[in-house]
């Protein structure tokens, strides 16, 4: 199944979602994954961090990668192998180093007035794990997982 | 669309912004605003109150990081109160409690204003 919405241009289809570069399409994604996570048996207590890791993810992309530029591609893709729920999110915009972004100093921050790498210390802090893949010029592409069942 | 709202209600010199909804990178402006419009008047004892939002991401923590010095600086403070678990959670994952006075009740939040007014018309 294929829908289009024709005024905002966001696709959905089973597997993966499309929207543009705006954060207006934040809500969209939330929803999206919201109702995947569950459908994929996920703690409903744990959906909430999903949900906030991708948002992050996804603001970052906006912010940064597509630098505000309102119609760029973030597409959203959810895989479950039942250990693993993962959500994979690609972007065409610039390059990007997570190595390069330093770990939050919220004093700093404080004498700056600004917030800088909080998205970052959020996603590795809600998931179990985060990588990127960023291919100059091509594409940038981060994982965002949680393990289904851990022993605990 | 993500929903959100804010209201401000006046409690004798400490305004209060009531927060409703979603605060995300889209709606975080809107809060913004709300600042701006207080520091303009000259309106520094701010209290916000979670009881109503259901939703923060990084770049709402980020509006409270833009005006906290200047309202500092001018003898205010921005006391948050009435979070759900779920926003408070987020604040302590980011170490925000060591920066912000978090209240459990509006009335704490507003009483711990007034004490110190108290304290410097002696």
């Amino acid at each position: 199944m294929r829908l289009k919405n024709l005024k905002t241009n966001n696709y959905i289809d089973d597997k993966k979602l499309i929207v543009q570069s705006r954060t207006e399409n934040l809500s969209v994604v939330r929803d999206y994954i919201h109702d995947a996570a569950l459908k994929a048996g996920i703690n409903p207590e744990k959906v909430g961090d999903i949900i906030l890791a991708v948002d992050e993810a996804c603001t970052n992309i906006i912010k940064h990668a597509y630098k505000s530029i309102p119609d760029g591609k973030i597409e959203i893709q959810v895989l479950n192998n039942y250990k693993k729920f993962t959500i994979v999110i690609t972007d065409y915009g610039s390059s990007f180093e997570p190595k390069k972004v330093p770990a939050p100093d919220l004093q700093k921050y404080y004498q700056q007035h600004r917030v800088g790498g909080l998205g970052m210390y959020l996603m590795k802090n809600l998931m179990d794990e985060v990588d990127y893949i960023s291919v100059p010029g091509k594409y940038n592409r981060v994982s965002l997982s949680k393990n289904l069942n851990p022993v605990s | 669309m993500a929903e959100f709202s804010t209201a401000v209600k006046y409690r004798g010199d400490v305004n209060v912004i009531y927060l409703n909804g979603f605060l995300d990178a889209h709606t975080a402006p809107q809060l913004e605003n709300e600042f701006s419009k207080l520091i303009e008047e000259n309106k520094y004892s701010i209290v916000v109150n979670f009881k109503d939002l259901n939703y923060i991401s990084s770049a709402g923590l980020g509006v409270f990081m833009a005006f906290i010095e200047k309202i500092r600086e001018n003898k205010g403070d921005i006391k948050l109160t009435s979070m759900n678990d779920k926003v408070f959670n987020i604040f302590d994952l980011l170490g925000f409690p060591l920066l912000y006075e978090i209240f459990k009740s509006e009335e704490e939040a507003v009483k711990k204003f007034n004490e110190i007014k108290k304290l410097e018309n002696e």
